[in-house]
């Protein structure tokens, strides 16, 4: 086989077209290119939708933990806590095995137990908590001023929240946003190793570099591919937001806006 | 364990719990809760060492040296951490019966890669095949630390090399006006006032570290997820005296409170050291301690 009908058997493997057999023996670096390739469109419907909803979630969390009213800051704190304290990785397996069990209650949660239902929801739930805490944070430290002007021109409500508040919020949030969703993108790649099956074997990126690190007993070869990968999608990631982060500050003067500094990424 | 354990079949309620969660494979369990304490305990320091090394390495003076220290910080991050640990085990673990198989059979002629296998001769075995269970598990345990140390190192790297460079110039000018030498100048004020600085995120390492430990079961070692898995899993009368459904969710229940209870303890007693720690301190922090004091 040379490499184009490689990649054509290969591309879409893991969403299920293409050749059903992975390559057994005489492992190709094009093989190796196109599976781990194929993997990553797992990791990017992960994390892409879990960053949509993340988002609109955490909105709604951070102004609960600010609220002033009891019965709803004390269930955000308790939920951030809960996401934030505890590993992903357990967060993976208790979900999963609740999911298990929930199955057979009832049929309507059967679609849970896959993969791209039951972690994407972890996920979501995860990200949530994370963006939370950073959009809060974001909203105690929008200027008095701001607040103060808009109470001046007769602003209310949610008039004043999405004209004034939220702008400033974003701005503010959005350095260590862009971090938050790299780091994401990189929580993705854990989902196949915690209790959710990877269905005839269609996987994620890590999955399938470690399905080569396995048969050929030569981690030097698909990891180095898979951080490659990585790699890649975190400059997009980077260079997406990086659009975003210019039009929040387009009224900003050059010297005061906040540079974006993309730190290190860690495991949560 | 208990004198009234010994008929299951007998038991009821409480009693049966009692018996079921002092079983033999239980205490495995709770051991392995010390296996990752014994994991923070030990890669906590290391790590803080291979960041101390690699934040002085790409400061140093001397090019390569600082190349690889920045080299060193910069390769960790970009790439999931997973993926390291996947990498660091396979990697030490061939690279290390790659030197024993240079130094320990010089004449073997047969190429080490052959097609899909690793083969080094046979004295040159990290451990030895011929060894018992405990030193191959001890040996894992050992490499899986040498990972966390590696990885944490890098982050722990970043951190303190920030920090170093955050501590006030005039600080260290005046060490100098006062004519110590370079070294004494690292060593009397540059290490001792970094840390207040380094403190923020040396504790949220801390945190991330123990979220990660759950991946000690990635690497193979016998950890709480290992025995949450094992235990929790059905159970029917045919193999053991204490038969139950599938357990696995309350298993991981109980994990997931574990570690929210570390993190909670954690984050207590840290607040407490940044407080120790920013007293004197020329920053905000210190300031409002100067004044609360009177």
């Amino acid at each position: 086989m040379n490499c184009l009908e490689t990649i054509q058997a290969y591309a879409f493997r893991s969403i299920g077209f293409g050749e059903r057999l992975l390559p057994r023996s005489d492992f190709t670096l094009c093989d190796q290119f196109t599976l781990i390739g194929s993997g990553m469109l797992w990791n990017i419907y992960f994390g892409a939708i879990a960053l949509v909803f993340g988002f609109v979630f955490a909105t709604a969390l951070a102004l609960a933990k600010n609220s002033p009213f009891r019965g709803l800051r004390k269930p955000a704190e308790w939920f951030i806590f809960l996401f934030r304290g505890s590993p992903l990785f357990i967060q993976f397996f208790f979900a999963y095995f609740l999911f298990l069990n929930l199955k057979a209650l009832s049929p309507l949660f059967d679609s849970f137990t896959a993969a791209a239902v039951g972690a994407l929801i972890v996920l979501f739930l995860n990200t949530s908590a994370y963006s939370a805490e950073i959009f809060y944070g974001a909203l105690r430290s929008v200027p008095k001023n701001d607040i103060e002007a808009a109470d001046a021109y007769g602003l209310t409500g949610m008039a004043k929240f999405r004209r004034i508040v939220w702008p400033t919020m974003m701005r503010l949030a959005w350095p260590s946003y862009t971090n938050e969703a790299i780091f994401l993108f990189h929580a993705t790649t854990l989902v196949f190793f915690s209790g959710f099956p990877s269905w005839k074997q269609q996987g994620d990126a890590l999955y399938y570099a470690s399905y080569f690190a396995d048969k050929t007993f030569n981690p030097f070869v698909p990891y180095p591919i898979l951080a490659f990968y990585f790699i890649l999608l975190t400059l997009c990631v980077i260079s997406l937001f990086g659009m975003v982060n210019r039009r929040l500050n387009r009224h900003v003067s050059q010297t005061q806006r906040k540079r974006m500094r993309i730190r290190m990424n860690l495991i949560r | 364990m208990f004198s009234y354990c010994t008929d299951p079949s007998t038991l009821e309620g409480l009693s049966w719990l009692s018996c079921y969660l002092s079983t033999g494979k239980h205490m495995a369990f709770y051991a392995s809760f010390g296996t990752v304490l014994l994991l923070l305990a030990i890669t906590a320091p290391t790590a803080l060492l291979f960041g101390l090394g690699g934040a002085v390495a790409a400061r140093a003076s001397f090019a390569p040296l600082s190349w690889f220290g920045r080299g060193y910080i910069a390769i960790v991050r970009g790439v999931p951490d997973i993926a390291f640990f996947l990498f660091f085990v396979i990697a030490l673990d061939q690279g290390i019966e790659w030197l024993r198989h240079k130094v320990k059979c010089p004449d073997w002629s047969e190429p080490i890669r052959q097609g899909s296998d690793f083969l080094v001769c046979d004295i040159a075995k990290m451990p030895l095949s011929a060894s018992p269970q405990w030193v191959h598990e001890i040996y894992g345990f050992w490499l899986a630390i040498l990972t966390f140390a590696i990885v944490f190192g890098a982050f722990a790297a970043n951190v303190i090399y920030g920090a170093m460079q955050a501590v006030p110039r005039a600080q260290l000018e005046t060490a100098a006006a006062y004519g110590l030498n370079p070294r004494q100048t690292f060593r009397r004020i540059l290490l001792p006032q970094m840390w207040s600085f380094a403190l923020p995120g040396l504790s949220n390492l801390w945190m991330v570290l123990i979220k990660a430990t759950p991946l000690l079961f990635l690497l193979g070692v016998e950890d709480i997820v290992y025995w949450a898995r094992e235990l929790g899993g059905t159970k029917n009368a045919r193999f053991t005296d204490y038969p139950h459904g599938d357990w696995r969710m309350w298993y991981f229940l109980a994990l997931l409170v574990f570690y929210l209870g570390f993190t909670k303890v954690s984050e207590m007693v840290l607040s407490r050291i940044t407080v120790r720690l920013s007293r004197g301190q020329a920053t905000v922090a210190g300031e409002a301690l100067r004044k609360a004091k009177g």
